[in-house]
């Protein structure tokens, strides 16, 4: 670690009168080191508001729960901790991180984080980061779309038109410029120097690190058949592919979708409720077959062709047709479909190309260990791009606590690991609910219990080992999820709920006691 | 509203008076506030009787072997059968069993039939199942069968004893009029002798649990104990009685020693002498007996102990006195006054005096008299089964189930070479045995005279028409009469032709008390506007001038010797079953289980076994327990308390093959019968109890029938609109196919199932149009879900909107987890859930909420309104 990075000593803790601020010079920089309580703080003495070197001579207090020194020309407030300006964050200045030893307060220099990938693993673990250390580092952002970032889950509401595509921003522009991150949008990173600790930009940009984290998420499946580069054939990943989709969406309109999973199912019922005619064309005979047992897919299924959706099961698309652009499938049943729209959604492959690159050590995705750090202990890795003890991920749930893990290492403030759990799938098609998660299928040593309700649509499967539950499947009626998720992660004994299991928490024996 | 009908219950011996009035919405049946039985009170039986007048299911035409037909084919029928019969093989070859249900009127014809003109004497009814003991007792004590005591007595005694009756259940209405006057006026002493503790025990201020069958040595104790202290009524005793010497001498030789009797009968010896002294101190005693005494094979002479004590201390005749054996059937006396029994002959005339027997020819003007009596009821049976019998009448009654050991009794239907059966109903279990049916008039449609348990003769009167082809029973046996030639001396327009008739010949016989010559001369009208009397009519308490029947005058002590029950239990049956009513339901259920209401206070039929039995035996509540005594087995399942002593279980006289399979408890009960009255021993059957294997147990709620039944043991609970059949079984059915076979016979109807497989667990329920048409519940254990909510949504008319889903739960969800908004609509969490989970968790923030409950994980959008949720319960 660099000298530039070692804590440096400024002065005794006496040397500062309680509940105000000394000036010291770290490095090149002047910093305002204030003593509050028991606590010592530092952030730039530069006041800018007034272009000054006068904060450390501000008075400091509390303001709406939190400390703050107010600076002496124009009165703002900033946050001791984070160096937000309360009245105008855009004015926030640097928080850096200090400390009382033997003595004496330390303070350190910042220290610079990059982020490369602007989806909602990598910001997870900025926002993680804001939290817990909002001094510890600058922040730089790559990202290739040209996109602030956003939440891709959410693409399959904004193509069914329930949500509004701004609603899917993560943070607005404005967040950014007060926690000081800087963002390269639209400019992905194309090579890392991991000896000079460096990133270089497809535009040229190039940023030294002190620490890397790898966010890059993943790739799209692509058909590997004739005719699958032609304009018309999409995949479902970004707000690009999404824009496509809404292109294409005409009256009459035609579309095929490849691939019956959950994004599948979401691009299919999407499309249909936009209008168009769409087939939905799936390799096996039963849809969301990871996740969903034979009965549920007939459910499913049923209550597709119900919204019109036209269903080739056992069948898969062997050819795009048309010259310039895509105007229909072959599938493996000879059938030619006419389509001028064809999604494809049959997976997808962790983005690790720029890891790789780097020489850094990848399987199927970037290997992380359990506090989320790769091979090259300046480089942590998140979300979909990485493999940790063999899993991939493709889901948002698993992010939030990987950003918690990476974010607590980066900050050295703790100890925590990653620990993976069993995670839910959720179709989210409205009047379409199907809730997944767990061990569905019926095994030796595995018991089964099921409802059905063909009126209301509904059908749910729990399955037990060892009197736990390890399964759930809820079709129709997923109110009790949360309950059962519950009851799985946690791994309690249902021996005493067993006889009311499948009814949900409001038929435990104690919740009756309550009613 | 009509002026509304006064006629009389056709339940329980108390024979209450009802009024019934029609309104807008049916009939409104009301206690009679003018009848002595009852002053305006009624039991919940009879406060029901108006569910049980629907025509459904009622036999509303003649059938011969299944095919509706007229009267005129069906009574040719009969009458040949009959006829032939009688000319081929004397009158001894037919016979009539009849019912203590019958009116008066009905039971005059068929006994003039019977004993004058076909000339024998095989009349008996099911009352000899209930008082025919006491009836003997009567005879032998005062000449006559004549019940010395009106329910005013119970009012006005210091002591009331009550052996071997549940009074509160059988016959409530007088139960509630003693505990009311017991609450009025503690110092009424209340002395109960039962093995058993019964509702009635509640106003008891001593019970006496003894061993089963050991009333006599308890009686004749009591008489050593009353001499010992010198309670004799000397003077009575020498001036109208005989037999006092050989009666303490037979007591002294059984039961001289309180110790003896403690010992006998299985007694602290406190509570004898406690129930020695109370009975010695009181002046004015009633001792009430029921079944519990009469049904035994000493039955009589444990009548004549108790009655021999009233005779030793005077204590009869007398206000507040007398032994008192009640009836359970609402016209078993009127059967008795008539003489509709194989033992007697008319009006308590005597078919063994000739002197009687010439004067009853003589004023019916019959070809022949009966001259010796004919087959009482289990005899009956047994000649049937071997071919002495072979035309049979049966007539309001289902002896296939009351009878003792009546597996044989169903066998002697079906070897019976001409079997007719009157009857309301097609689905008794005696009437599927029938190759005639006879649709009989039911209460309500009946008119004529009962006579209650304390002689008060009381009018039924008919308030709705006769249905269908239905005619009462009076008349068919005059179309029979008719038929075989007998027309002049049937030729009867109405009941009151018949009841003058009855009352002209119940008159001026010498000593007896019956007299009925006051009520001969009513014309039509007068008759009609009958109100309830007793008899002897226009004369004081009957004994109250101490003359007896007997010829000399005086009343008879009766030496008794007292006998152990026939069967002993031993190694192989080391338990006894005790049997009796319940509350709600009446004999075989016929009527009483067409009302929902009754149905629900014992729903089935169950066995009653000690806790600390059940535990030895492995016996779980609810567990189905078949009870083998040397004849028969009958399947129950278990009711665990200990109001039964150890080594003995209790087991409902009610269920019928109609209600349930195997829980008659008839199947188990040898025909062991008392030499004297012939009436069965049913309260005490060696037994031999095991905890019966089955795989399943299930219950269901439905529309329709489940015919047959595909299961071990079954019972079905009739309900409004719907039944309830509770079944157990082995195998492993095809639960899916059976439940939509059961509940969902129309397409439009839709479905829903759940499956526990390793547990055994299945459940279904079908709706229709928001209705819920039918439940089936299976589990591998007698299962807990209350039946009570899922019934209520059977008979609500639509489900509400939360019941859908906790339909397979069988029970409601807790509030909150039913309905409720979603607020996050991700994870589809409702708020109501949240609500719950944040009290339930003692969530604070909202990522503890994301964390515990999924909420706002997600979009996240839906956290502000959990921030809400959580700022509103802090
Ligand atoms: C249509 C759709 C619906 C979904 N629905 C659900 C759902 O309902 N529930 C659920 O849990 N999950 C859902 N998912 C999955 C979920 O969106 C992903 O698991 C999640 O977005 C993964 O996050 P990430 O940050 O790891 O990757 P991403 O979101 O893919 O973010 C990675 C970002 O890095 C960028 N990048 C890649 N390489 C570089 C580079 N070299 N330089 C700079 N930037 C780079 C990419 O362009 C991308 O913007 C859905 C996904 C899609 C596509
Ligand atoms: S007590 Fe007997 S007679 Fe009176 S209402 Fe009840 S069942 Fe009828």
């Amino acid at each position: 670690m660099s000298d530039r990075h070692a804590w440096q000593r400024v002065c005794r803790w006496q040397d500062i009168l309680p509940e105000s601020g000394v000036c010291a010079r770290v490095g090149e920089r002047q910093i305002a080191v204030f003593r509050a309580g028991e606590h010592v703080f530092a952030l730039d003495n530069l006041d800018p508001c007034s272009g000054a070197n006068v904060l450390a001579r501000g008075i400091v207090g509390e303001l709406r729960g939190e400390l703050v020194v107010a600076s002496p020309i124009y009165k703002q407030h900033f946050s001791l901790r984070s160096g937000r300006c309360l009245e105008s964050p855009r004015h926030s200045v640097r928080a850096y991180p200090a400390r009382v030893l033997d003595g004496s307060v330390w303070v350190r220099a910042r220290r610079r984080l990059v982020v490369v990938g602007n989806g909602i693993a990598g910001l997870r673990v900025v926002e993680e980061l804001l939290a817990i250390a909002p001094q510890a580092y600058d922040v730089v952002v790559f990202g290739a779309e040209p996109h602030w970032g956003y939440d891709r889950s959410l693409l399959s509401p904004v193509l069914a038109g329930e949500t509004e595509a701004e609603a899917i921003e993560l943070h607005p522009r404005s967040w950014y410029v007060e926690h000081g991150i800087t963002l390269h949008a639209g400019d992905p990173v194309v090579a890392i120097d991991r000896g000079r600790r460096t990133v270089r930009s497809a535009n040229g940009v190039t940023v030294g690190y002190d620490r890397l984290l790898l966010a890059t998420g993943s790739h799209p499946v692509r058909l590997d058949i004739p005719g699958a580069q032609l304009p018309g054939v999409v995949s479902f990943r970004n707000l690009g592919d999404l824009g496509a989709m809404l292109d294409a969406i005409r009256p009459q309109g035609r579309a095929v979708v490849v691939g019956g999973g959950v994004l599948g199912v979401e691009a299919a019922a999407g499309l249909r409720l936009r209008g168009m005619s769409v087939t939905l064309v799936h390799r096996h005979a039963q849809l969301m077959d990871r996740h969903l047992d034979e009965e549920a897919g007939r459910l499913l299924a049923a209550s597709l062709r119900a919204r019109g959706i036209d269903l080739r099961l056992e069948a898969t698309v062997d050819a795009v047709l048309g010259a310039t652009a895509a105007c229909g499938v072959r599938t493996s049943q000879d059938e030619s479909l006419a389509a001028e729209l064809v999604v494809t959604a049959i997976g997808i492959r962790p983005n690790a190309d720029l890891a790789r690159s780097a020489g850094l050590r990848c399987e199927r995705g970037i290997l992380v260990d359990d506090t989320m750090q790769s091979f090259d202990p300046a480089i942590y890795a998140v979300g979909e791009c990485i493999q940790h003890r063999n899993t991939t991920f493709g889901m948002v749930a698993p992010l939030w606590e990987q950003g918690r893990v990476c974010a607590v290492h980066l900050a050295e403030v703790g100890v925590s690991r990653y620990v993976e759990r069993v995670r839910p799938v959720q179709l989210k098609v409205s009047g379409l609910e199907v809730f997944s998660v767990g061990r569905i299928a019926a095994a030796q040593g595995r018991e089964v219990l099921t409802l059905r309700d063909a009126r209301r649509g509904v059908y749910k499967r729990l399955v037990l080992e060892q009197d736990r539950l390890v399964g759930a499947l809820l079709v129709g009626d997923v109110q009790d999820a949360p309950w059962y998720l519950d009851l799985l992660q946690v791994g309690r004994p249902v021996t005493d709920l067993r006889s009311t299991l499948i009814f949900g928490p409001g038929a435990t024996p104690a919740a009756a006691g309550a009613r | 509203m009509s002026a509304g009908v006064r006629t009389t219950c056709p339940y329980c011996g108390v024979g209450c008076g009802v009024r019934v009035e029609h309104d807008d919405d049916g009939v409104r049946i009301l206690g009679d506030p003018a009848h002595p039985a009852n002053l305006g009170r009624l039991c919940s039986k009879g406060a029901a009787l108006g569910e049980t007048l629907a025509l459904e299911g009622r036999l509303l035409a003649p059938r011969i072997a299944g095919r509706e037909t007229g009267w005129d084919e069906a009574l040719e029928r009969v009458a040949r059968a009959f006829g032939e019969s009688i000319a081929r093989h004397g009158p001894e070859s037919v016979a009539f069993y009849l019912s203590g249900q019958l009116l008066t009127e009905d039971y005059y014809v068929a006994n003039k039939l019977m004993k004058g003109f076909i000339g024998g004497a095989n009349i008996d009814t099911n009352s000899r199942l209930c008082m025919a003991s006491a009836v003997v007792a009567h005879q032998r004590a005062f000449g006559e069968d004549v019940v010395p005591v009106r329910y005013q007595d119970l009012l006005e005694a210091d002591l009331v004893v009550l052996v071997g009756s549940n009074l509160a259940w059988c016959h409530p209405v007088l139960y509630r009029r003693l505990a009311e006057e017991k609450a009025r006026r503690p110092g009424l002493a209340v002395v109960v002798i039962d093995p058993r503790r019964t509702a009635t025990c509640e106003i008891a201020d001593l019970h006496l649990a003894l061993a089963p069958g050991s009333d006599a040595w308890l009686f004749n104790g009591l008489l050593c104990d009353l001499e010992r202290r010198g309670a004799a009524d000397r003077r009575f005793l020498e001036e109208h009685t005989v037999g006092v010497a050989a009666a303490l001498a037979a007591a002294r030789a059984s039961a001289a020693e309180p110790a003896e009797v403690a010992r006998r009968c299985a007694l602290p010896m406190e509570s004898v002498q406690r129930f020695f002294a109370t009975f010695a101190a009181a002046e004015r005693v009633v001792t009430l007996f029921s079944q519990g005494v009469n049904q035994s094979t000493s039955g009589v002479d444990k009548g004549s102990a108790i009655i021999n004590c009233h005779l030793y201390t005077g204590r009869l005749g007398k206000p507040g006195c007398g032994p008192f054996s009640i009836t359970g059937q609402p016209n078993a006396m009127g059967g008795r006054e008539v003489g509709g029994l194989a033992t007697a002959l008319a009006a308590h005339r005597r078919l063994e005096e000739p002197e009687d027997r010439a004067a009853v020819q003589a004023f019916w003007g019959s070809p022949r008299i009966a001259s010796r009596p004919g087959l009482k009821a289990v005899d009956l049976f047994e000649a049937v089964h071997d071919g002495r019998v072979k035309a049979l009448w049966i007539a309001g009654t289902n002896p296939v189930v009351s009878l003792p050991d009546a597996d044989r009794a169903r066998a002697a239907l079906r070897r019976c070479e001409f079997v007719v059966v009157a009857d309301c109903f097609p689905d008794t279990d005696t009437a599927a045995l029938a190759q005639v049916l006879l649709p009989a008039a039911a209460w309500g449609e009946k008119s004529g005279t009962v006579t209650n348990s304390e002689r008060c003769l009381s009018r039924q009167r008919a308030f709705l028409p006769l249905p269908g082809a239905a005619r009462p029973d009076w008349w068919m046996f005059c179309e029979l009469a008719r038929r075989l030639g007998f027309d002049a001396h049937f030729a009867y327009a109405d009941v009151h032709q018949i009841f003058a008739e009855h009352a002209r010949l119940a008159h001026g016989a010498p000593g007896r008390v019956l007299d009925l010559g006051a009520l001969a001369d009513l014309d039509a009208a007068a008759y009609d506007a009958l109100e309830p009397l007793h008899w002897p009519v226009g004369a004081g308490a009957p004994f109250a001038d101490a003359r007896y029947a007997h010829r000399d005058g005086r009343a008879r002590l009766v030496p008794v010797e007292p006998r152990a029950p026939a069967c002993a239990p031993d190694a192989q049956f080391p338990w006894v079953l005790n049997t009796g009513r319940v509350r709600d339901q009446w004999h075989t259920m016929t009527r009483t289980a067409r009302s929902a209401r009754l149905n629900r206070h014992s729903p089935l039929p169950y066995l009653d076994v000690h806790v600390d039995d059940a535990a030895e035996l492995g016996i779980a509540a609810g567990e189905l327990v078949s009870v083998r005594s040397r004849i028969g087995v009958l399947v129950a399942p278990a009711r665990l308390g200990t109001d039964s002593a150890r080594g003995q279980v209790f087991a409902p006289m009610h269920w019928s093959d109609a209600f349930a399979s195997g829980a008659r408890v008839g199947a188990a009960i040898p025909a062991a019968v008392d030499p004297l009255s012939g009436e069965p021993e049913f309260k005490h059957a060696p037994v031999r109890l095991e905890r019966t294997a089955v795989d399943w147990y299930a219950f269901a709620l439905l529309r329709g029938r489940i015919e047959p039944v595909p299961a071990f043991w079954w019972a079905r609970v009739p309900a409004q609109g719907f039944s309830r059949y509770e079944l157990a079984g082995t195998g492993r059915p095809e639960w899916s196919s059976l439940a939509r076979q059961w509940l969902a016979p129309s397409a439009e109807q839709d479905w829903m199932e759940y499956r526990d497989e390793s547990r055994g667990i299945y459940r279904a329920a079908a709706v229709s149009e928001d209705r819920l048409e039918g439940v089936l519940f299976v589990a591998c254990t007698p299962q807990s879900p209350s039946r009570g909510w899922l019934e209520e949504r059977m008979t609500d008319g639509r489900l509400a909107p939360g019941d859908r889903r906790c339909l397979l739960n069988g029970a409601p969800l807790a509030q909150g987890f039913e309905e409720g908004p979603i607020v996050c609509s991700c994870f589809g969490v409702g708020r109501d859930a949240l609500k719950v989970g944040i009290a339930a968790y003692g969530l604070v923030t909202a990522r503890q909420v994301g964390a515990r409950l999924r909420a706002g994980t997600n979009c996240g959008s839906c956290l502000p309104e959990i921030q809400a949720l959580l700022d509103g319960q802090s």
